[in-house]
């Protein structure tokens, strides 16, 4: 036992030794993530402001000026040009000048007066899907505060008649303000994380297969447990390290609020660790050349991030998509970060997940030294 | 008295996929001598000696090294081994003590403890023990990768074509050290391509294609080439191999530097009417020297007689 931790320590001093020295590794490790986290975070929003918005208004009445300032006065839509003719309007969508065409027909004042209703037409460029459920959002929000105004212009002019209904006034927990960067922010941490593990680890053994040390290291009575164990040190070192650093930039930078236990967290990221560390030594065991292992490595980082529901809603995908999420590293923590630091949610409420993980740990590490045990012998 | 084996190979056989690369190979190294192999690229030495270092099981056979079975008791020969791989395998980003010290603690032991051993070697590295082991010079990328091998005092060194690459001078230290490693009471395997290096081994083993063609001492191999063995000289070089390989008693003929080596089938070559045939090739400027056979010689016969042998077999 004694001998097997001498070991460990002696792999783990030559790992951080040549990690050091890398001129070229060094800013991957530390400074690439934290840029990608400052840019992605700022960029990856949901929000959807200063829609260019193309006015058709054939009715030219106080009435239809009144709908149209609503919506340049909402602050989510940007006039960019208005026009009479029915083509003219495609041409803006086509040309990319406006996203949103509202044509107001001829007589909507007169209309609305006399028959107390009077369509209007908006036309939205939904060639992204999301954002264009987003537009639709908004307008039917505009137009329905629209009509209460209107109706209640009528009813103090008219016979004193009211109108009953039904406010809903929504406010949202755990993130009050619908800060994007709040629910944003956890989750690429945990990808910087997986990303720097994932790629450090599965070029590593593969390294030593091209430059031919792995036969010296294989000659020496070294154990693959030993071995696989001062790989993974540095590199778990150095992703909660990575962690802590990205804690410490959400909080300060972003402000996004913990609300439930760091300890929690770095509970989960240690495991989680190992998780991606096992996988990267697989990767590196089963390669033959640096170059193979990055296109596998790769390969999972992109399934395992779309997959992750970081940028697009697990609950939203297919039911077979959905299951295949359940064996992502990656969701599971980017779902425990996302609870823990914004809902504060304890040990007990982040168990399954957890589990998962745990599960997902052992596995990867024991087919790793596996693996690596019959390239060896 | 027979000194004990280091190591006993018997029967191995190994092959990658449709590639045979050992046949059937049996061998038996005695503790305390410095042992050749020597044999063409492809020969099958490398994968000899990764089955002898326990890098690669071998598909049928057995490998004994130091009284321990290759496949397993794997851990205890490890412990025991040194092994320096023909391709240099150190890690080039650490420095020469870096290396040194990592292979040593590797081990479990210190530089300091086994000092006595790489001294000779390591007071030549001295000067370069902060310079990274990747911007060495040849020869001592090869020394580095010696002292790693020998840091734990092994009791059997595996060299695979140490000397590949590596000046003259370099080389010929090489071997003056492999010397004084062998009066230290260490079993030496070393592979070469170069045959002036197999004859400063105690005894040589012949690879070709997977089998082993003789073992003998350096003198007993040239030894077994019992024709008389002639060297011939004329200025068209291509074409005096051609006509000598056509002449009816040739044996063999094959270039050698400057000169072709032949040999006769006849106990004694009419050197005359070798002459006459000569000359009506159009040689004529042609003369023969009697000379003592080398190791080359008796490779080169020893892989004829495989090649005679080797097709009688394949037709049984």
């Amino acid at each position: 036992m004694r001998r097997s931790i001498t070991i460990i320590l002696v792999i783990l001093r030559k790992e951080f030794l040549q990690i050091f020295r890398n001129r070229g590794m060094l800013p991957i490790i530390f400074i690439m993530p934290f840029i990608q986290l400052l840019i992605l975070s700022n960029a990856a929003t949901f929000d959807v402001k200063n829609v260019p918005f193309h006015l058709q208004d054939f009715d030219r009445s106080s009435l239809s000026a009144k709908l149209a300032e609503q919506f340049t006065g909402s602050g989510y839509f940007r006039l960019t040009g208005e026009s009479f003719g029915s083509t003219q309007a495609i041409g803006e969508l086509v040309g990319r000048r406006a996203d949103l065409v509202l044509v107001i027909p001829k007589d909507f004042e007169r209309d609305l007066e006399v028959s107390g209703s009077a369509p209007v037409q908006l036309v939205i460029n939904a060639e992204d899907g999301f954002s264009a459920g987003v537009i639709q959002g908004y307008t039917s929000q505009i137009i329905a505060d629209f009509n209460r105004e209107h109706r209640a212009l009528f009813s103090a002019a008219g016979a004193g008649r009211v109108f009953p209904e039904i406010r809903i006034k929504s406010s949202a927990w755990y993130n009050p303000e619908l800060e994007y960067s709040h629910y944003m922010v956890p989750g690429i941490l945990v990808i910087l994380v997986t990303m720097v593990g994932l790629f450090l680890s599965g070029m590593n053994v593969v390294r030593e297969k091209e430059v031919g040390t792995i036969d010296q290291i294989n000659v020496t009575p070294v154990r693959s447990t030993e071995f696989i164990a001062g790989k993974i040190l540095p590199f778990w070192i150095i992703g909660l390290g990575e962690l802590s650093l990205g804690l410490f930039i959400a909080r300060f930078v972003f402000h996004v609020p913990m609300q439930g236990s760091y300890l929690l967290v770095y509970l989960v990221a240690s495991i989680y660790l190992l998780v991606v560390l096992g996988m990267g030594l697989l990767i590196s065991t089963v390669t033959e050349t640096q170059q193979q292992a990055m296109f596998i490595a790769w390969f999972f980082m992109v399934i395992f991030t779309l997959l992750s529901g970081l940028f697009t809603s697990i609950e939203s995908m297919p039911h077979w998509a959905r299951n295949m999420t359940m064996f992502n590293p990656v969701r599971h923590f980017v779902d425990i970060m996302r609870r823990v630091m914004l809902k504060g949610s304890g040990l007990a409420e982040i168990s399954r997940p957890l589990l998962i993980l745990c599960a997902y740990a052992v596995a990867m590490l024991s087919l790793a030294v596996n693996r690596y045990r019959k390239v060896s012998a | 008295m027979i000194a004990p084996s280091a190591v006993r190979i018997a029967e191995v056989g190994k092959s990658f996929g449709a590639v045979k690369a050992l046949g059937r190979v049996d061998l038996d190294i005695p503790q305390g001598e410095l042992f050749g192999c020597i044999g063409a690229d492809g020969a099958g030495k490398t994968t000899l000696f990764r089955i002898i270092c326990t890098l690669l099981l071998p598909d049928r056979g057995r490998a004994e090294v130091l009284g321990f079975d290759s496949v397993s008791d794997f851990r205890e020969i490890r412990r025991r081994l040194g092994y320096m791989p023909g391709r240099f395998s150190l890690y080039q980003d650490l420095s020469v003590e870096e290396n040194l010290r990592f292979f040593a603690a590797v081990f479990g032991t210190t530089v300091g403890e086994n000092y006595d051993l790489i001294k000779d070697i390591y007071t030549q590295l001295e000067p370069f023990r902060e310079r990274r082991a990747g911007k060495l010079s040849g020869g001592m990328k090869q020394k580095l990768a010696l002292c790693c091998a020998l840091v734990h005092r092994p009791e059997l060194l595996v060299l695979d074509e140490p000397t590949t690459g590596v000046d003259a001078v370099s080389r010929r230290e090489f071997w003056q050290m492999l010397k004084r490693l062998k009066a230290e009471g260490i079993t030496i395997l070393v592979s070469t391509p170069y045959m002036d290096e197999a004859v400063l081994c105690d005894r040589i083993a012949f690879l070709q294609k997977g089998s082993v063609l003789g073992v003998d001492t350096p003198c007993g191999i040239t030894g077994l080439f019992t024709r008389p063995l002639y060297a011939v000289r004329a200025r068209q070089k291509y074409r005096l191999i051609t006509a000598l390989r056509r002449y009816p008693h040739a044996a063999s003929a094959y270039a050698f530097g400057g000169s072709v080596h032949y040999s006769d089938k006849r106990p004694a070559a009419d050197l005359r009417d070798l002459l006459a045939w000569l000359d009506a090739s159009g040689l004529e400027d042609a003369g023969i020297t009697q000379i003592e056979p080398g190791i080359e010689d008796a490779f080169m016969a020893l892989m004829e007689l495989q090649g005679e042998t080797g097709t009688e077999g394949a037709d049984g």
